[in-house]
Parts: structure tokens; C-alpha cells; sequence
């Protein structure tokens, strides 16, 4: 079963994760022109991009365990689905700079500073910024692939800062962002099972 | 009147006298109130001074973007998860310290009282807005109506709890009955209205049907929607957002854009309806209502009493 899976993925290009992770962004921009994103498209489209790019980043953090725990083996589209995580953060991001808050740099700069749930997001983006520099095999070459590891374990804390970033800025309790955040500590915690030795 | 011929008519059942001298001050042309309520039944009013001139939303925009967690927390769930909600037949118990406690039929209420278009700016605590031209009368006639006693110091809201039609209140999203409170100066103050319709629509029932209350100065969720009681007390009454969080939600919760709420600046709101360039303005103080309303709070320190 695991065997088959991996075979068939070998027919599977990274490529297509790209092509297939531009496809919602494609979508939404359909939404907005066809007006279905309702009286307030800003934030609907704020908290999609936000969203997916919570969805990728689980994804990517996901790649470890399953291939550990069940053979099941996703790691050559693991940049993919990391580079797509910061597109749709860094989308996410400007929707907030430029259609939410619209470039009122004042509130922006005490938003962050002062709103823990902003602070917690854009810390986020901002560990992402040097993961999603070197997310090419130029890098690893360079920096050696033990320097290249420790620095993508920020990919730990940037999606720990997602899932906080979501849980903080809500109302009430709805279920969603628990969720996210049960599963990204889940995800985390899977790294704390000791390795058995050959 | 769908117990007409079943034999188990109440004395609810009968019209009550207001509403037939309504019927009748209508055919005079007199542009007397509807109750609402009335499947297409358009109202009529008149308009007030204290209307903004500021171009309303659309009929849509209001009635497809709301915060009613009792139909769900997506601002399009009210509209779409409200269809099984019966306004119809409405009763409200008025009690607490006033001179004629009672259950009041909403004909009743709305007997005597002349509907006004109150054509309001409208600020959520999210840092959204709106302008929204209700269809109300002044709280302060109905409070006259019931008698005031001089002890009662606020007043004291709490909107329908039927979790069979609404499927909000099936979860434990905030401890139902959802309530709010004034103080009775501001509860008495003329901006501060009951509605019951908006443009010349009975309300609708994602927007609060068939009676709310709109405090056009303070934050929206102040504002509370579909209410079965109304009470008069000597204590400051307990209000569901400030039970939930009493950090990020005073009982005051006046429009202050001077005063953030804990997790996000209050200091502009986008004003939505405008599609993907919705404009962000600077929020006014009092929502823009300072003029008429900064008076009641002489004296007090609006950052404690946020």
C-alpha cells in the first residue's frame, strides 16, 4: 500500500504542486469579480489567504511524521508546499497593509508593536522571509545541509505563530482555530517521540 | 389568527385596540404605524432630525452582513440559518421596578407610538461600519408607558433564547440568553431607539425581528437584537460580551477611538459596502454623536469605564 502510494507519486512532479496551489488564489480572484464575496470582500479575502496559508504550513509540518510513522513519502514536494505557504502569507500580509488598513503606517507600526495577535502573525512572516530565501538547492550547497536544517526548524515557529495568530484574533470560541491549533501542536509534539536506534 | 376555527382562541388572539385603531388610521391615509411582522406588509414613517445625512447601505449589504450568533458566527449565517425563526406572534415582559410590569403583546407596544426613520451611523467593536436608516420609536415612550420607579437606575435587555429555531444557541458559543444594559440616562436619551423595521421593511430577522434596540453611539453588540425582556433595576445589570471578556468589553462600550479594545486599535473603521476598496475613516467620538450624548458621561474617566 505505502509502496504503491510512493511509486505512484514518482510519476507526480513537484511542478504540479505549484500549478495546483495557485489554483485557489485563481478562484478567489474569480469570486471577487463575479461578486460573491459579499458586503465585506476584504476581510473574506484576508481570512482566506490567511487560512490557506495555515493550511500549507500544517502540510508541510505534516511531510516528517508521515513519512516516519508510515512510510508515506512527500518530502520532494515539501518546498513547494513551503513557498506556497509564504506566497499566500506574504498575500495575506499585503491584503492587511493595503486594502484592510490602507497604508496607514502609524496605526500599522502600533498595530503591530501593540496587538499581541499582530505581533504573533507578522513574527511569523518575518522567520519565514529567510526560509523562503533559501529554499533552493544553491542554498543548501552553500550554507552545508546541517546549518540549512537548523535554519528551516523556524518553520516551527512560524507555524506555531500562525495558529496562535488565528486562536488570538477571534471572538468567542469558535472551533476552527482550536482545531488548527491542536493539530500544529500534535505536529510538533510528534518531533519530541524519540528515535529508535538501528 | 391561525386559531380562528379551532376553538382555542386566547385572549392574546383577540386584536388589541391599538392595532384596530391603527387599521383605522391607516384607511383615514393618517400614515399610521403597521405592526411589524407582516409578510410584505411595507411600513410607513416619518422622518426625524436626528437622521445622518450620510448615504445609507443597501437594503441588501444590511440585511446579508450581521453579527447574530444565535444563527451562527459568519456574518452570513443570520441571513441564511434564520428561516425557522418565528417573530410572530411577539410578546415582551417589561418588570423589575417599573409601575406596570407585564407581558406586552408587540402590538401593544407599537399602539400609540409613531414609527420614525432614524437613518444612523453604525460601528461594530470589529472596527467595521455601516448607516443603516431604521425604522424605530424612542425607548423613553415605552419606559414613560410602563412607569419608571425612581429607584431604577439601569435597564436590563435579553433577546429570545429557542435553540429549536436558532441553530446558534445549540452550542455553548456564549451563555444564552445573550444580554445588554444601560444605564437609564442613556436608556431615556432620544437617539436611543427600539426598531422595528429598516428601510420600510419590518426587520428582518437576521437584523434583530421584530423588535431591537439601537444605541447609535456605542458599539453594535450593545445594540440587542429580538427582545423578549426588558428590566428595570437599582444594580448595573450583567451583559453577555462583558461576561465573556471583561477586559476587551465595558458595560459602556461607547464608540471611543481613543480607547482600543485590547487586541486591535479602535482608532478607524472601514466603512463596508463599498466593495474591495471600502474607505478606512477615522472613527468619531461617540460615533459621532458627541454633541448629543458626551453630557451624560460628565465626569467619568472613559478609559476605566470603557
Amino acid at each position: 500500500m505505502v509502496q504503491a502510494i510512493n511509486t505512484t507519486l514518482r510519476r507526480v512532479p513537484p511542478l504540479a504542486i505549484y500549478i495546483a496551489g495557485v489554483l485557489p488564489l485563481a478562484w478567489l480572484v474569480w469570486l471577487l469579480f463575479s461578486g460573491a464575496l459579499g458586503v465585506d470582500p476584504v476581510k473574506r479575502i484576508e481570512h482566506q489567504l490567511g487560512e490557506w496559508a495555515l493550511q500549507l504550513l500544517v502540510a508541510g509540518l505534516a511531510i516528517t511524521p508521515l513519512r516516519r510513522f508510515t512510510g508515506v513519502n512527500l518530502i520532494r514536494y515539501r518546498r513547494a508546499i513551503g513557498l506556497l505557504a509564504f506566497f499566500y502569507v506574504a498575500l495575506h500580509l499585503g491584503t492587511w497593509l493595503v486594502l484592510d488598513i490602507q497604508l496607514r503606517w502609524a496605526e500599522i507600526w502600533a498595530d503591530i508593536v501593540k496587538r499581541p495577535y499582530i505581533t504573533v502573525g507578522f513574527a511569523g512572516f518575518v522567520a519565514m522571509i529567510p526560509l523562503a530565501i533559501t529554499s533552493n538547492n544553491e542554498s543548501v550547497r552553500r550554507l552545508g545541509a546541517k546549518t540549512w536544517q537548523n535554519l528551516h526548524r523556524l518553520t516551527y515557529f512560524a507555524v506555531l505563530a500562525g495558529a496562535v495568530h488565528y486562536m488570538w484574533l477571534v471572538k468567542a470560541w469558535p472551533p476552527e482555530p482550536i482545531i488548527y491549533l491542536i493539530l500544529v501542536i500534535f505536529l510538533l509534539a510528534t518531533r519530541l517521540v524519540p528515535k529508535k536506534r538501528a | 389568527m391561525r386559531n380562528r376555527f379551532n376553538g382555542n382562541l386566547k385572549w392574546s388572539d383577540v386584536t388589541p385596540k391599538a392595532q384596530w385603531m391603527n387599521r383605522r388610521s391607516l384607511l383615514l391615509g393618517a400614515g399610521a404605524a403597521m405592526v411589524a411582522g407582516q409578510a410584505g406588509a411595507k411600513i410607513t414613517s416619518v422622518p426625524s432630525a436626528y437622521s445622518t445625512d450620510a448615504i445609507p447601505n443597501t437594503f441588501e449589504e444590511i440585511t446579508t452582513y450581521n453579527n447574530f450568533y444565535e444563527f451562527g458566527t459568519d456574518k452570513e449565517d443570520p441571513a441564511r440559518n434564520s428561516a425557522a425563526f418565528q417573530p410572530d406572534p411577539w410578546a415582551v415582559q417589561i418588570d423589575g421596578l417599573v409601575d406596570k410590569p407585564g407581558s406586552y403583546d408587540l402590538a401593544d407596544i407599537l399602539g400609540g407610538v409613531t414609527l420614525e426613520e432614524r437613518i444612523y451611523r453604525f460601528r461594530c467593536v470589529e472596527a467595521w461600519s455601516m448607516v443603516v436608516p431604521w425604522v424605530g420609536f424612542e425607548l423613553a415612550t415605552l419606559l414613560n408607558r410602563v412607569g419608571v420607579q425612581p429607584s431604577a437606575k439601569f435597564v436590563a435587555f435579553e433577546t429570545v433564547v429557542r435553540p429549536e429555531e436558532m441553530p446558534g444557541q445549540r452550542q455553548p458559543l456564549l451563555d444564552w440568553p445573550y444580554r445588554e444594559g444601560l444605564r437609564l440616562d442613556e436608556a431615556m436619551h432620544p437617539l436611543t431607539i427600539l426598531a422595528t423595521g429598516l428601510y420600510d421593511e419590518p426587520m428582518p430577522k437576521q437584523n434583530g425581528a421584530p423588535i431591537r434596540l439601537v444605541v447609535p453611539w456605542k458599539y453594535g453588540f450593545k445594540s440587542i437584537k429580538s427582545i423578549v425582556r426588558i428590566t428595570l433595576t437599582d444594580t448595573m445589570p450583567i451583559t453577555t460580551w462583558n461576561t465573556l471578556n471583561p477586559r476587551e468589553y465595558g458595560f459602556y462600550s461607547n464608540v471611543n477611538p481613543k480607547v482600543d479594545h485590547p487586541r486591535w486599535s479602535q482608532a478607524s473603521e472601514r466603512q463596508v459596502g463599498g466593495g474591495i476598496f471600502a474607505p478606512r475613516v477615522d472613527t468619531l467620538m461617540f460615533n459621532g454623536y458627541e454633541d448629543q450624548v458626551a453630557a451624560l458621561y460628565t465626569g467619568q474617566d472613559l478609559t476605566k469605564d470603557y
